[in-house]
């Protein structure tokens, strides 16, 4: 359960976000959607505590990320806009690296490879260095690691980026197992046809404020529209940045 | 610390798979430069014997005018070469190295019991033919005397009256001492291993890491980030440090093969020598590491750390070069200045001098202490989110 009140986040005279708040409910999946540059991966950054926000407050499950930044670290699993890995290591070898810096031990990071192996069907490259993955080998190894201690809540920035069809139908059935575990996602995308296929709750975002916020339905009842892209376009008042 | 232990095994082992890691930290440095040291010695030796046992070849210009020191130069070896049409173009044009003229009021001269004068035209600013130019005046130094003490037994004038001081050589340099070559290049050459051996990883495990776009997810892991800085450059350090061990091994490989005897070098490297030089300079391994690691961190890419490094590869060479240029006695006060003190210390062990106990303290507490201020900095450095996204 993620709870964002009234954030605030500048770089000089930019304000990147600007009074955000929302909430992300377990077993939920809550999209933010908005075009580029909107403050999404900014509103992400201050959930996963790698910046500190100006002003507002976050709680996620009770913690807050300024003063607790190493239980939340704990609790999250986050798939970050930046997903390299270490080429010269093979998936398995990335992701029992995040294992052992989250402590675990030997045989649970072995236990909990074999498990993710199977449910991303990584059988064929497990044990092979990553250079020279595709996209979509690279992002199911990214998500692997992101998600090797079982986090309570998981953080995805733009998770669909770059992948082909069939990687992308393989990620929302995954991201549905997490909502049926009763985990609480949010995910960030720009990619209208993402939120309508995947999200219980959207989150519009806008020049850094939250432009509409509800589920689908509401969205479009509230904009007056017949589809979420002109309700999309209606909320944000501009065409700008917007890919269907 | 269990953060940064897990930091210090995936860098080591990503590391040793890294082919370029492996040539820059312990292949370029190990074989280069001892191989580069032997070769040069090699190369200066021989050409310094080749020219000793040459046969000297002069052209005489008025040879005519002193038969008798003609056959004297004949004995001594020097083939007398026919008299050339524009001796001081030949010496210009770098066609011959030295050319001896007598010139035509030599016998006259000689006769009276005058200086009977010769001209000896050559270009001393050219390093090859001083040997040569050395030999011609000897002989002709030689050919003098010998007359003098001819011309002074004749008038019935003891000889011993001409030379009144008699000088001896008292050498009371060790061959150890006498190493000097080695005493400025090794000091030199560990120097720039230290560096040279840092350097990859320092580039690789920061801005090399922030390019391939895997600083982000590492730092969003529940450890401290001064444990994730800490491991890495505790890893930088060991690479380092090997390529100090395997370049101090290979000099010893490699020493036996040199041309000892023409430098009057007795330069053997026992396994107690070895390990007190690396002693002696690992605290320099510590401040390549955390310099480097501090540097590197800033940057948004490999290439951009790469031409910072270009600079910072200067560091190492200042100290050597001052002691080329500068040679100066070794005092207490230089133990506490980085890089000096090491110099002045390796060079010691080498010459087999005794050094105060004291001296190594000063050194690595002085060097150890910069290097932790630096590597304190650079652990904390990617507390700035500035730094984590710049580039991104």
């Amino acid at each position: 359960m993620i709870v964002v009140r009234n954030l605030y986040k500048s770089f000089g005279d930019v304000k990147a976000v600007n009074g955000v708040s929302f909430e992300a409910r377990d077993g939920e999946i809550t999209g933010l959607l908005g075009p580029n540059g909107a403050g999404k991966t900014t509103t992400l950054r201050m959930l996963y505590s790698l910046l500190p926000p100006d002003g507002g407050e976050i709680r996620i499950d009770g913690l807050d990320p300024v003063h607790d930044a190493m239980e939340i670290k704990r609790t999250l699993g986050v798939v970050p806009d930046s997903r390299g890995l270490y080429t010269r290591l093979s998936a398995r070898e990335n992701i029992a690296y995040f294992g052992e810096l989250h402590g675990m031990s030997k045989r649970e990071i072995g236990e909990r490879i074999e498990e993710l192996t199977e449910t991303l069907d990584m059988g064929d490259f497990i044990d092979r260095r990553t250079e020279g993955f595709s996209q979509g080998q690279r992002v199911k190894v990214a998500i692997a690691r992101s998600m090797v201690h079982r986090p309570q809540t998981v953080l995805m920035d733009e998770p669909s980026n770059g992948l082909d069809v069939m990687s992308t139908r393989a990620l929302r059935e995954y991201i549905r197992s997490l909502r049926r575990a009763g985990q609480s996602v949010v995910l960030s995308t720009h990619i209208m046809q993402e939120v309508a296929a995947l999200c219980d709750r959207i989150v519009i975002i806008a020049k850094g404020e939250v432009a509409a916020d509800g589920t689908a339905e509401e969205l479009l009842q509230r904009s007056g529209c017949d589809s979420l892209e002109d309700a999309f376009v209606k909320l944000i008042g501009t065409e700008e940045g917007l890919l269907a | 610390m269990r953060g940064l232990t897990t930091v210090f095994r995936k860098e080591v082992r990503e590391n040793i798979r890294d082919r370029r890691a492996l040539f820059n930290s312990l292949l370029l440095g190990p074989l280069l430069f001892p191989l580069l040291f032997v070769g040069m010695m090699w190369f200066l030796e021989s050409a310094e014997r080749e020219r000793q046992e040459q046969t000297l070849e002069l052209p005489v210009v008025g040879a005519e005018y002193a038969p008798s020191l003609i056959r004297f130069f004949e004995q001594q070896g020097v083939q007398i070469e026919p008299e050339p049409e524009n001796p001081e173009a030949l010496v210009q044009n770098q066609e011959e190295q030295v050319i001896l003229r007598i010139l035509p009021e030599y016998p006259e001269q000689w006769s009276l019991g005058l200086p009977a004068p010769v001209e000896v035209i050559s270009d001393p600013s050219r390093q090859e033919t001083n040997a040569a130019i050395r030999r011609v005046k000897m002989l002709l130094a030689a050919y003098g005397s010998q007359t003098a003490s001819l011309r002074l037994q004749l008038r019935g004038v003891s000889p011993q009256l001409a030379s009144p001081i008699m000088v001896r050589d008292v050498d009371l340099s060790t061959p150890k001492s006498r190493a000097i070559l080695a005493v400025i290049f090794l000091p030199y050459v560990l120097m720039i291993t230290a560096f040279t051996g840092a350097t990859h990883l320092a580039m690789d495990t920061t801005a090399g890491e922030k390019e391939r776009k895997s600083l982000e997810p590492l730092l969003i892991n529940p450890v401290a980030r001064w444990q994730i800085m800490t491991g890495k450059m505790i890893t930088t350090t060991v690479f380092a440090m090997a390529s100090l061990a395997l370049t101090l091994v290979s000099f010893r490989i490699v020493l036996p093969y040199m041309p000892v005897g023409a430098f009057g070098m007795d330069l053997t490297l026992g396994v107690e020598t070895l390990l007190r030089i690396l002693l002696v300079i690992s605290p320099v391994a510590i401040l390549a590491a955390a310099l480097l690691t501090l540097l590197a961190s800033f940057a948004k890419s490999y290439r951009e750390a790469q031409s910072y490094m270009g600079l910072v590869i200067l560091i190492p060479m200042i100290p050597s070069l001052i002691f080329m240029a500068n040679p100066i006695k070794a005092e207490a006060w230089m133990m506490n200045v980085p890089l000096f003190s090491q110099n002045i210390l390796i060079g010691e062990i080498i010459r087999g001098e005794a050094v105060p106990m004291a001296w190594y303290g000063m050194s690595f507490a002085s060097t150890m202490v910069i290097g932790l201020v630096l590597a304190v900095i650079a652990a904390t450095l990617y507390n700035r989110p500035k730094l984590i996204f710049s580039g991104s």
